[in-house]
């Protein structure tokens, strides 16, 4: 099955339109064209299984934990919104081809549209409701971008944004519903949801989950009170309005309605909500129509309207009121499309949209005019055309409803809404159309080329013979498309011209009399308007944001006022606030464990640690004493790590504690040596209070820990070390092999550590830090900056050093030691060369580059874990075997010995990275340059004088 | 011996905490070190003391402590030295580019300013 393919073809399609920008816009819209066609052939290849009646599935378990499958299905109802949405879509772009302006970037802008498209048919066709989300998200991220295609205008910018504020924000919600039903029905297939109405319907979480859904159908499809972003995002261009504003993306709310609709619809809440907001968003919405003189924004308010109508017909919750809802999603976008595609044509010919300067283009531009007229009288709800039909079946619906226990009222306001649409119909078509001929428009109207009204007459065609032949032209796809929502049996209906006189007829013949009389005396009812208190949501809006945006900045000066001091103060006084809650309200006294016997070497080292530690804090301003002291604190802790079993531990404590006393030396060489003594003695001391109850709570903490028994999974580690690992050394067994993933993950973190380091002393050392830097003379700087004694001991001990760490290396796996301890001692073996001969010596004679090194050690690593999957097994495991060898005798290899070695690089490669980049720094600063090769022993004679090594750095590069 | 132990941690906790509230760069990374320290004493200590049983697997052996502590401690220590490294720079970099090793910003005012981008070029900034 392939049918998530209709919906990722127009997804990754969208990169060949980008591709073919320079191509020219044929080459683009024939690229954006096949796309979609494909999509739209692979669609249409399913519809004689999806009208036998099949459901088609296609299920790709994804994370099953959460519920997260890439699973489409296709039934009558995604058929038809896929249909509509890539249809649609395709006359659109090649309306689009001919719309655009020689200087719109038109690469973009259908590279746009087929993400968008994409999304939408996603949404349509998503059976997992998580995927689902993500595809409804990613409508909105596509609209924005498209009602701000034009980012030099001011108000598609903020139309853009308001579009992405309300429908994201309702996208938020939906989520919240959407998760909430998946938890009400135990699962998050929507096929699964649908067949559970009953469940879900009688769960008391029912309201809340309905709410928030209808939270993102509402902003979504412009519903009352979220119906104002709609007119605004008219600022896009027109075929993005026609296509996302009038006929799919908007839908996608009511889509959503209906898709749930045999899981929400039917009840008192469903009922008392969805059917009244449709029914004053479809009210408001036409009488604000009547009186916009922009024709798109006259159609923007019209297709608010009909989405409230079609909402509101979802809302009765009775199969038949879908029945009719259906019928006039399929009407709308074919005459509302068509409309929007006309008032693009005009504005494009005619120079203007503003219902006032137009007028008798009807001679002028025929084909338009014609195709609009007739569009537009289908709007109207005008007899022989679709949307006269629709209409008739949505009176009748509503003329049984009654309301609150009032028959009349919908009826009534139906009745008044359709009268309406009747008058801003009327004044669309006759003020654009009809009438005299003017000698005053922007540009010389005259009919298009013919991309740009064959779109349109495509679409009004279905307005003609639905209108005269529904039966034939829509029944097949109403009824699949309708058992689809209803999830059951339909009533029994006719779509038929001809019901007879019926309610509905004369509630019709009312409308179109009264619309036509509102119509002519519209200068009254403009009065009426004037008089009417008329909120405007955009001030509304923007007045919100403002105060939101205030109330953030406010909040964030107060919280946030760029004292780390303060926050860190903040952070730990809450921990301790916590903990105090948590230690009062348990009982607490000492555990039972037998404690071991102190011993007079631990009392004495432990007073070693507690007064080095005690002297840092007070005498932390002399920062060289507090580094030296800070080594013995370091010192104690491998000690005490040899003390308690753990070897390891103390192996690469010691080790880290020399390259870290290393980094802060060099640090220290550029920072200030001392800290300014602090002036507020009431500071300090409060910070010693809060130091030292977050020390008591974590003392107490640890010997309660330390007292009591405990259960440990580590009884499988040590069992399955050498059977399982092949190694003895149970540590290093854990991070090669049972823990290796996180060993692989931590030395991905050191290496993009390293990396940072590296950006941040190299390139970017610029300007004023670069001035600071060759400003910086050393007050003092030794005679002899490399004692011959230090460098020649360090000469000498390096290849013994490097042996140590391949020796350590070699062991791991068996005793103590491994990749990371003999990381870091190979990695002070080279660094202690910088030290001793100066970064540009140690520089000119390393062979090796340390970023390869980085990116090398992970690689092995990677790819240790990656030559698993070839023996079927999971990522990283492991094996091992026994080699016989002449002379050498029988040795164990294991897979994990390879993994260790990419550990072992990427430590070489960080260590060496950070300190080197460091003190080549600190050799900027150096007051002379270093000679060439500092104990090639020399004497005081004639290099001296400024060396002619211009720049050291760049050499070695 | 386990008094020793929870005593020394709470120390480096302490001096970390409050080391940690000074206002200069290298007081913080020092007090980011002794708080390294006591994360890593006390993740190990929480499984529990022992002499003279390291987990290495041997015929002879009475017995093996908790090896998996040891081995989260392991790379934590490594870890930390990573980060250690990179404040470190970033300390550094902050005092080249602005003069001054203060970790708070220099006057409240500039945190309720429009946030603007710094510009290094500048000469204006204090020296």
């Amino acid at each position: 099955m392939t049918l998530w393919l209709i919906a990722l073809i127009p997804v990754f399609g969208a990169v060949f339109p980008s591709l073919l920008e320079r191509s020219g816009r044929n080459a683009c819209a024939a690229a954006t064209g096949v796309v979609t066609l494909a999509a739209l052939v692979l669609l249409l290849s399913r519809a004689p299984a999806v009208y036998r009646g099949e459901v088609l599935q296609t299920h790709i378990e994804w994370l099953p934990q959460i519920g997260l499958s890439f699973s489409f299905f296709l039934d009558g109802l995604g058929f038809f919104f896929a249909a509509l949405i890539l249809g649609i879509g395709l006359l659109i772009i090649i309306y689009a081809r001919f719309y655009l302006g020689r200087n719109d970037p038109i690469g973009r802008f259908y590279a746009y549209l087929l993400l968008f498209q994409g999304a939408m048919v996603g949404i349509v066709l998503s059976d997992n409701v998580l995927v689902l989300l993500v595809f409804w998200e990613l409508t909105s991220l596509t609209s924005f971008l498209l009602i701000g295609y034009w980012r030099h205008l001011p108000e598609a910018r903020q139309g853009a944004r308001m579009a992405l504020i309300i429908t994201g924000g309702g996208g938020l919600s939906l989520i919240a519903g959407m998760l909430l039903l998946g938890h009400i029905a135990g699962s998050y297939q929507l096929t699964e949801i649908l067949a559970r109405g009953a469940q879900i319907k009688a769960s008391p979480l029912y309201v809340p989950a309905l709410l928030l859904i209808l939270g993102g159908a509402f902003t979504k499809s412009a519903q009352f009170p979220f119906h104002f972003w709609l007119p605004h995002a008219m600022a896009a261009p027109t075929p993005v309005s026609a296509y996302l504003h009038s006929a799919t993306m908007v839908k996608a709310g009511v889509f959503l309605l209906a898709r749930l609709w045999p899981a929400l619809a039917g009840t008192d809440a469903w009922f008392m909500i969805v059917a009244p907001v449709g029914m004053a968003t479809m009210l408001i919405a036409a009488w604000i129509a009547i009186f916009k003189n922009d024709l798109k924004q006259v159609l923007a308010f019209s297709t608010v309207s009909h989405l409230g109508m079609m909402t509101m017909l979802l809302g009765l919750g009775t199969p038949m009121a879908a029945v009719a809802a259906v019928f006039h999603i399929l009407n709308h976008a074919t005459f509302k499309a068509a409309l929007f595609m006309s008032a693009g044509v005009v504005d494009h010919e005619a120079g203007t949209r503003d219902i006032r300067r137009l007028g008798g283009l009807l001679t002028l531009m025929p084909i338009t005019a014609t195709l609009s007229l007739i569009a537009t009288a289908s709007m109207a709800g005008i007899p022989l055309l679709n949307g006269f039909l629709s209409k008739e079946m949505m009176l009748e619906q509503v003329a049984l409803t009654s309301y609150l226990g009032t028959p009349w009222l919908f009826p009534a306001l139906a009745g008044l809404a359709t009268l309406l649409s009747v008058a801003y119909s009327a004044r669309f078509g006759i003020r654009t159309f009809l009438g005299p001929k003017r000698h005053d428009y922007p540009a010389r109207p005259h009919d298009p080329p013919a991309g740009m009204w064959l779109p349109i007459a495509v679409l009004v065609f279905p307005v003609l013979a639905i209108g005269l032949m529904p039966a034939t032209f829509a029944g097949a796809v109403v009824e699949r498309t309708a058992l689809a929502v209803v999830g059951g049996p339909l009533p029994e209906y006719h779509l038929a011209l001809w019901h007879g006189i019926t309610p509905a007829l004369l509630m019709s013949l009312v409308a179109l009399a009264g619309g036509a009389a509102v119509f002519s005396a519209y200068n009254r009812f403009d009065g009426i308007r004037l008089a009417l208190l008329r909120p405007d949501a955009k001030t509304m809006f923007e007045v919100t944001i403002g105060a939101v945006t205030l109330t953030a900045r406010r909040w964030i000066d107060a919280t946030h006022n760029g004292s780390l001091q303060r926050y860190v103060g903040i952070i730990v006084g809450v921990i301790v606030v916590l903990g105090a809650v948590g230690f009062w309200s348990v009982n607490h006294g000492a555990g039972t464990r037998s404690t071991l016997p102190m011993t007079v070497p631990a009392v004495i080292a432990w007073i070693a640690l507690i007064g080095a530690s005690i002297a840092v804090a007070l005498r932390h301003y002399d920062r060289v004493l507090a580094l030296i002291l800070t080594s013995i604190v370091g010192l104690v802790v491998s000690l005490g790590f040899t003390q308690f079993s753990a070897p390891d531990l103390a192996l690469t404590q010691i080790s880290v504690e020399v390259v870290t006393t290393i980094l802060l030396l060099l640090a220290l060489n550029l920072l200030p040596r001392t800290s300014a003594r602090e002036t507020r003695p009431l500071a300090r001391w409060r910070d010693a209070g809060i130091a030292s109850v977050a020390g008591i709570g974590i003392a107490g903490l640890a010997y309660a820990a330390m007292t009591r028994g405990f259960d440990s999974i580590s009884a499988y580690h040590l069992a399955e070390a050498k059977p399982g690992g092949g190694g003895t050394n149970v540590v290093n067994v854990i991070l090669v092999d049972f823990r290796g993933f996180d060993t692989f993950g931590e030395i991905i973190v050191l290496g993009i550590a390293a990396i940072t380091i590296f950006a941040l002393l190299d390139k970017s050392l610029k300007g004023a830090a670069a001035r600071r830097l060759a400003a910086t003379r050393r007050v003092e700087e030794a005679k002899d900056a490399h004692p011959m004694v230090l460098v020649v001991v360090t000469r000498v001990l390096l290849p013994l050093a490097l042996t140590v760490g391949a020796y350590i290396f070699m062991r791991g796996h068996n005793q103590p030691g491994g990749g990371f301890v003999a990381g870091l001692i190979v990695a002070i073996a080279l660094i202690t060369q910088y030290m001793a001969s100066g970064y540009v010596w140690a520089a000119e004679r390393r062979r090796f580059d340390a970023h390869a090194l980085i990116g090398g050690g992970i690689a092995i690593a990677g790819l240790t874990g990656i030559v698993s999957w070839v023996f079927g097994r999971p990522f990283l495991t492991s094996a091992y075997d026994y080699v016989h060898l002449p002379v050498l005798g029988e040795f164990e290899i294991a897979s994990a010995v390879a993994f260790d070695l990419g550990v072992f690089l990427t430590v070489v490669g960080v260590t060496i990275l950070s300190l080197a980049q460091i003190s080549r720094i600190a050799q900027r600063a150096e007051r002379s340059p270093d000679t060439d090769s500092p104990m090639d022993i020399r004497f005081a004679t004639e290099s001296d004088g400024p060396v002619a090594i211009a720049d050291p750095v760049r050499q070695e590069k | 011996m386990e008094l020793l132990v929870a005593s020394a941690t709470g120390v480096l906790v302490a001096v970390g905490v409050y080391l940690l509230l000074r206002g200069r760069t290298f007081p913080v990374i020092v007090g980011l070190t002794f708080l390294s320290y006591a994360a890593n004493v006390f993740l190990f200590a929480i499984g529990r003391l022992a002499i003279n049983r390291p987990p290495i697997i041997s015929p002879n052996a009475s017995g093996y402590t908790d090896p998996l502590p040891q081995a989260l401690v392991l790379t934590a220590i490594v870890i930390s030295f990573g980060m250690t490294a990179l404040i470190v720079v970033l300390a550094l970099r902050g005092f080249l580019e602005t003069g001054s090793d203060r970790v708070d910003l220099d006057t409240l005012d500039d945190a309720r300013a429009p946030r603007k981008k710094p510009d290094p070029g500048r000469g204006d900034w204090p020296a």
